[in-house]
């Protein structure tokens, strides 16, 4: 069966497309923060937070083929469909960093070239920065020790490398996948499987680290003094759960349209099981990072916390962690309740919202400090991203056929039963 | 005379089969034993909904209360300890230290009260008699039993529609 991308869902996204630009527009226009600071955060957030929510999907594809897994099999083209927001996603987030490095923005502290040098010795109207004392030198008042040790890490070419590494790898593999896929429409074809087996495997290997890597080098080094190793699970497993409601949603609507009746009560299932199993390895991570440092209290680990738990941000950031928690803890752990769309609809809603505050408090703290404003500019911009993210998604499944043809366990996936 | 029969089956798929035919027929099956659990076979042979969950949950939560009372007995009230520069000597400024006990410990009770609770109810405790009709029911076949105590079929119709099932061997015995 295809899936046609028009009519009201068409017209919706691209509703939420146009309030996307109208706030894209106006947020710009009205903030007036320091060169456009509260602008450039929140495309940073809403760019980073649905690129990774593509990126997962292609993560628990390969996943999925790694461990020869059976059941997902009438999903696969789901998981494709995700994937078609990647470029997108992946634009935003360079130019943000582009503009960072442009000094549009002062979003990544560490862009700022007079921290690594000790020295600077005055050329007319300006400053040369040097790390020996020499003739007419003095001390760098800007100059950062923690920082400048991490000058290496920052160097721009090394940057620039990883960034494009990981965005590269990750749109590669997914064109290949693509590829494959529906090559293997054509004709069965076992070799084409195994070889999709074994780069699913090669992917996870290089999704294992980029996933942490991106998130200390695009995220964590907005807070440039700070670090934590668990970071890049935390932010991944967030990733990993927001992918995991967007699908579950999206599929309750699409077979209440008639599409993907493959997909059963067991498959429905399984997906809740899904959202309930990573919500808790998110709240596991996000407790484990904060234990470890609440209990240390040493203060070049506590300043992450110290605005997030006790200045401006306590209560979004208290209420989202207890959202994400407790509400699919208490509501979806039963059986019934993971089958009910009547429980999994307005969780799932709830928690996705909650997941993006998750990002949203990664970034600001860090970049607005103590003069942040919420208003229609960050809805309209959430909410335009979301029709991007899904005018690009379902664009890209009416693209092939819904069910694909010739996967060796589609028959089992079809069939399952628990 | 009321008699028990005990059909065996060597496939667990067969046993779906056999049990759904004969449940079709209006004949009650009274129970299925099997080496391992068959997926889906509750709702068709009429098996309420376990309630080990239920019980799993509540075991849980007396181990999530058991523990923070406790450790509000022996770190706050009792002798008030100071960790890493944390004297607040209130149990919710300090939870966040008590979380990874209080965890454990709800596994702990969860698991170890929802496996002893199984034992009991199944009357599978160590040295208590077995109850299952052969002993290869542990092993690789699967036995129905169907008793003609609540079915209101005589023992010769119930006989024939069990011949009819895809079976391996069938014992009657008198109850």
């Amino acid at each position: 069966m295809e899936f046609k991308f028009e009519g009201r869902l068409k017209l919706v996204t691209q509703v939420l497309m146009a309030v996307g630009v109208l706030a894209l527009v106006g947020g710009f226009l009205t903030d007036h923060s320091d060169h456009h600071q509260r602008f450039w955060a929140n495309l940073l957030i809403n760019g980073f937070f649905y690129f990774t929510m593509a990126l997962a999907a292609l993560f628990f594809y390969a996943l999925q083929y790694a461990t020869e897994s059976g059941w997902s099999a009438v999903l696969k083209r789901w998981f494709e469909a995700l994937w078609g927001f990647l470029p997108w996603g992946a634009a935003v987030i360079v130019i943000v960093l582009v503009a960072g490095k442009l000094h549009l923005h002062h979003l990544y502290h560490w862009m700022d070239h007079s921290l690594y040098h000790e020295y600077m010795v005055e050329h007319g109207d300006h400053f040369h920065y040097v790390d020996e004392i020499e003739e007419g030198a003095v001390l760098n008042p800007n100059y950062d020790h923690v920082i400048a040790g991490k000058a290496a890490y920052f160097a721009d070419w090394f940057f620039w490398l990883r960034t494009a590494v990981y965005i590269g790898t990750f749109l590669i593999f997914a064109r290949l996948f693509r590829k494959w896929s529906l090559q293997e429409d054509e004709a069965p074809n076992l070799d084409l499987h195994y070889k999709q087996y074994r780069r699913g495997a090669l992917f996870l290997v290089f999704f294992a680290v980029f996933s942490s890597t991106l998130a200390w080098d695009w995220i964590m080094s907005i807070d440039t003094h700070w670090f934590s190793t668990l970071f890049g699970w935390y932010v991944f497993s967030g990733m990993w759960v927001s992918f995991m409601i967007f699908t579950n949603l999206s599929m309750l609507w699409l077979r209440s349209k008639g599409y993907f009746q493959e997909v059963n009560e067991s498959h429905m299932h399984d997906l809740g099981k899904w959202m309930f199993a990573i919500s808790m390895l998110w709240s596991y991570l996000w407790l484990s990072q904060f234990l470890l440092i609440w209990y240390s209290n040493i203060p070049e680990e506590v300043t992450y916390y110290m605005s997030r738990v006790l200045g401006d941000y306590k209560v979004p950031f208290m209420l989202m962690f207890f959202i994400n928690f407790a509400v699919p803890f208490y509501t979806l752990i039963a059986r019934d309740a993971k089958r009910n769309p009547r429980f999994v609809i307005p969780v799932g809603i709830l928690i996705f919202i909650a997941h993006f505050v998750d990002v949203y408090l990664l970034v600001i703290p860090g970049t607005m400090f103590d003069h942040n404003h919420f208003g229609f500019f960050e809805v309209g911009l959430f909410l335009g991203f979301l029709g991007l993210f899904m005018n690009r998604t379902f664009a890209t499944l009416a693209k092939a056929p819904l069910i694909s043809k010739n996967h060796p366990m589609l028959q089992e996936s079809i069939e399952l039963q628990y | 005379m009321s008699k028990i029969f005990h059909v065996m089956y060597d496939d667990d798929a067969k046993v779906m089969t056999a049990a759904g035919k004969l449940v079709g027929q209006g004949i009650r099956v009274k129970d299925v034993y099997s080496p391992f659990p068959i997926h889906g076979i509750d709702p068709v042979i009429g098996i309420k909904r376990t309630r080990l969950a239920i019980c799993s949950f509540m075991y849980a939560m007396t181990g999530t209360s058991l523990a923070l009372l406790g450790m509000w007995y022996f770190m706050i009230q009792d002798w008030p300890m100071n960790i890493g520069g944390k004297p607040s000597f209130t149990l919710l400024e300090n939870v966040t230290a008590f979380i990874p006990v209080t965890f454990e410990f709800s596994v702990l009770c969860g698991a170890h009260g929802m496996a002893i609770t199984y034992l009991l109810r199944n009357g599978t405790l160590p040295g208590m008699p077995a109850s299952n009709p052969d002993p290869r029911t542990t092993d690789d076949k699967f036995v129905v039993e169907i008793t003609t105590d609540n079915n209101s079929m005589s023992a010769e119709e119930l006989e024939a529609a069990i011949r009819a099932t895809d079976l391996l061997e069938l014992s009657i015995k008198d109850a």
